[in-house]
């Protein structure tokens, strides 16, 4: 899947990063808590989050993600778009919520940031 | 001893959301021009906006240090206080005394502490109530 899939899929708008939409994707994370993005996400992962901050593109400045994709209408500030887009980020926004924007990827064949948790950290 | 090719002192105020995360955003790039490996780099990176936004979120202010050797990047984080009255339970996933404010901007998962020490290849914690916090992390170079 590329960017542009993407932009389909989700009747997205794109904020900025037009020329870097046939970037392929691999995998996806949604999460406004980006502590857990920092935690469990690489550079080939799309971020999908309502949170419209400059720590997001911080995080993603840390993590070198390629995309960061809006839900439930929620768009940054000018000045954080075009910070993104001198980091080499596509941006891009839809008016679905993040669940059915996750569940329209899933449906289309993107998976989620495979995670391998020590035995002593399962879940119980 | 080793020869320390960087030595670098970061300040961070304590509840600076706006700046909070330019000390590691320069040590990121200072890395990337010394040619640090694509992994280093990235596991310096997440442990060092974690701690520098550690110190923002909980610390009364303090300093970010870089240093770095032909051996390893060492990452050093000393605070003025208010220190860690149980580290053991500030090291478990999911723990979090973060503020309202502090989540508001999309932190205190309760994953900062335990995301750096997964990174670094050495980690140390010290604290004392009243004192302060200091936390030493080391990445292999070599």
């Amino acid at each position: 899947m590329t960017i542009k899939d993407m932009v389909d899929i989700l009747h997205a708008r794109v904020l900025c990063g037009e020329e870097r939409l046939d970037t392929p994707v691999y995998t996806a994370c949604c999460s406004d808590l980006m502590s857990d993005v920092l935690a469990f996400v690489n550079e080939k992962t799309v971020l999908i989050t309502g949170l419209a901050n400059p720590h997001v593109l911080r995080t993603a400045d840390m993590l070198d993600l390629k995309c960061l994709v809006y839900v439930r209408s929620k768009v940054p500030n000018d000045e954080i778009i075009e910070q993104a887009d001198e980091q080499g980020l596509a941006v891009i926004a839809t008016r679905e919520t993040a669940f059915t924007a996750c569940g329209l990827l899933y449906s289309a064949g993107l998976r989620g940031v495979p995670i391998e948790w020590p035995e002593s950290e399962e879940a119980t | 001893m080793s020869s320390v090719l960087i030595h670098a002192d970061y300040p961070v105020e304590a509840e600076d959301y706006t700046r909070g995360g330019e000390a590691s955003a320069d040590i990121k790039r200072k890395l990337k021009q010394l040619g640090v490996s694509a992994n280093v780099l990235r596991r310096v990176s997440v442990a060092s906006y974690e701690v520098e936004m550690n110190l923002v979120i909980h610390s009364d202010g303090g300093v970010l240090t870089l240093e770095v050797s032909p051996e390893a990047v060492w990452l050093i984080s000393a605070d003025r206080g208010p220190g860690i009255p149980d580290v053991e339970m500030a090291m478990r996933e999911g723990w979090s005394t973060a503020s309202e404010t502090a989540r508001s901007q999309g932190f205190g998962a309760g994953m900062g502490l335990p995301n750096m020490k997964r990174n670094a290849d050495d980690f140390d914690i010290t604290s004392k109530v009243g004192e302060g916090t200091t936390i030493r992390m080391g990445f292999r170079l070599a």
